[in-house]
């Protein structure tokens, strides 16, 4: 059995303790104890019902850990399990998970962690090393979060946008150690996808797919970030995009668009080109003025400059830029782009220079400064 | 014993190569890049890398200015003050393998592929325990 399966079976596993008597938070730290001991046993001694197994695992991890509690209060067990009185739920545990673990309440950070935890079936230890911080902090971060929602029922209708956001979240964290982000949160899309009817969960779900299928063609040798147009598009994943395409069409005939379909159109579009110079520019300028009008985001102004500057020449950016707040973080990079491409070689390379200085990762400040010394060489020439 | 190996982006003493890095060649800074990250892997090998992080240049100094009010903040820095640009934590034998370390990673190429030359800080850290003695 490999581990994205094992993972699939925590959020049920974690209702079925639920409805059992248990409260969320016990029962998760059940399940994520009994998880630990599957991924230490499972290689060599495989269960015939894995589900049975983590069920049986944690039920009895639950009551140890609720006698424990309860002979240091001096109570008797009985009082610390009982079976819940209301009625038997009728949504998928999952999804009811995703909106508890996801609530709008938590930090975003919080939520993140919860999540891939509780949903996600993730160990504390691959969570943290996926977000570079010391494992104990995890620890604290996560059952911080559950004692902030520690109230709340699990039958309350959540926040789909909250969940979205935090879905989202994950899949640009991309990888670190041995778990891959983006995986993970396409697989849990997915999951959210199959449970509920709307066609943004679609979108993004289309979003991620198309985003996902470029992913080897977007780093080149040590790491160096590779810009869309200079990919190498034979690297582009088809099969993912085809996948992406149709699931962003049929969102799309529902005709309640939102930010995330929009985004998919968009990426869609790039996907369908064959080189950089055959992307349809002023289809894509039309949906980020869709895009514009759903979010009024500054950064959606600022990715459309580029655009705008692709389908109507430079000069044309340069003007969208001119509606932009120069205090995005990105803004230096496309201003050096567009003077580039506007023949203002001296402006662009100390637009480019400042771009670097301000970046957020080192990926980006390192294509930022190649991109200032390659234009400060075309002036030298 | 752990050493802090510091970049600065200002304040430490001019290094020999010292040409701007926007005003390199591509290849100047591929190379460049390369080389630290070259760096670091054999360190990783060697099993004496710890930790490493670049910092952005943008940043402010902050105080505590008293009960019920919010903290006071000073920034952008000034021109003149000490800008440390990143760090690399190493675990190693000893000082003078520190300090040998550190000379390597001076010597990562700059304009013209000649060695930067740039100065590297080195502090050693203190221990979080005392070593029994009695």
């Amino acid at each position: 059995m490999n581990e994205s399966l094992l993972r699939a079976l925590v959020p049920a596993v974690i209702g079925v303790l639920v409805r059992r008597g248990a409260d969320f938070a016990s029962a998760e730290d059940a399940v994520q104890e009994a998880l630990i001991r599957a991924l230490e046993t499972w290689r060599d001694d495989p269960p015939r019902d894995p589900k049975a197994w983590l069920v049986a695992v944690s039920w009895r991890k639950f009551l140890d850990a609720a006698r424990a509690e309860a002979s240091r209060r001096g109570r008797e067990l009985e009082a610390a399990v009982q079976p819940s009185p209301g009625p038997v739920p009728t949504t998928d545990d999952t999804l009811r998970l995703f909106f508890l673990c996801a609530h709008p309440a938590l930090p975003q950070a919080a939520a993140v962690a919860l999540t891939l935890r509780a949903v996600g079936g993730l160990t504390t230890r691959q969570i943290a090393e996926a977000y570079l911080v010391p494992e104990a902090t995890m620890a604290q971060r996560i059952s911080r979060a559950k004692r902030r929602i520690a109230g709340l029922s699990l039958d309350q209708p959540g926040d789909l946008g909250t969940v979205m956001r935090v879905l989202y979240l994950i899949f640009n964290e991309g990888y670190g150690g041995d778990v891959d982000l983006a995986t993970e949160a396409i697989r849990l899309t997915r999951q959210l996808v199959a449970l509920i009817d709307e066609p943004e969960a679609a979108g993004l779900l289309a979003l991620m797919l198309l985003h996902h299928a470029r992913r080897a063609s977007r780093t080149g040798p040590g790491g160096r970030l590779v810009p869309l147009a200079a990919q190498d598009r034979g690297l582009w994943d088809t099969r993912l995009i085809a996948e992406g395409v149709e699931i962003l069409q049929a969102a799309l005939t529902r005709d309640r668009l939102g930010e995330y379909q929009a985004q998919a159109a968009i990426a869609a579009l790039h996907a369908d080109a064959r080189c950089a110079a055959e992307t349809d520019w002023v289809q894509i300028v039309e949906w980020y003025d869709e895009l514009l009008r759903l979010t009024g985001s500054p950064v959606v102004r600022l990715n459309r400059a580029v655009a705008v500057g692709e389908a109507d020449g430079p000069q044309a950016g340069l003007a969208a830029l001119a509606e932009v707040s120069p205090d995005l973080p990105r803004y230096a990079a496309v201003a050096a782009y567009l003077h580039e491409r506007a023949g203002n070689l001296e402006l662009a390379a100390e637009r480019y220079a400042e771009a670097a200085r301000a970046a957020t990762s080192v990926p980006e400040r390192d294509h930022l400064t190649r991109e200032a010394a390659r234009v400060r060489h075309l002036l030298r020439r | 014993m752990k050493y802090l190996l510091l970049k600065h982006y200002r304040g430490a003493p001019a290094p020999v190569n010292d040409v701007p890095m926007d005003q390199w060649t591509p290849d100047e800074v591929d190379a460049h890049m390369q080389y630290m990250r070259d760096f670091a892997a054999r360190l990783e090998e060697t099993g004496e890398f710890v930790d490493g992080q670049a910092l952005a240049p943008e940043g402010a100094f902050v105080r505590y200015d008293g009960e019920g009010r919010p903290p006071v903040t000073d920034g952008p820095f000034a021109e003149t003050k000490d800008l440390i640009a990143g760090w690399m934590v190493i675990d190693v034998e000893s000082w003078d393998r520190a300090v040998e370390l550190a000379g390597e990673l001076s010597a990562a190429p700059g304009a013209g592929g000649e060695p930067i030359h740039e100065w590297i800080e080195v502090r050693p850290f203190l221990r979080a325990s005392t070593t029994v003695t009695e």
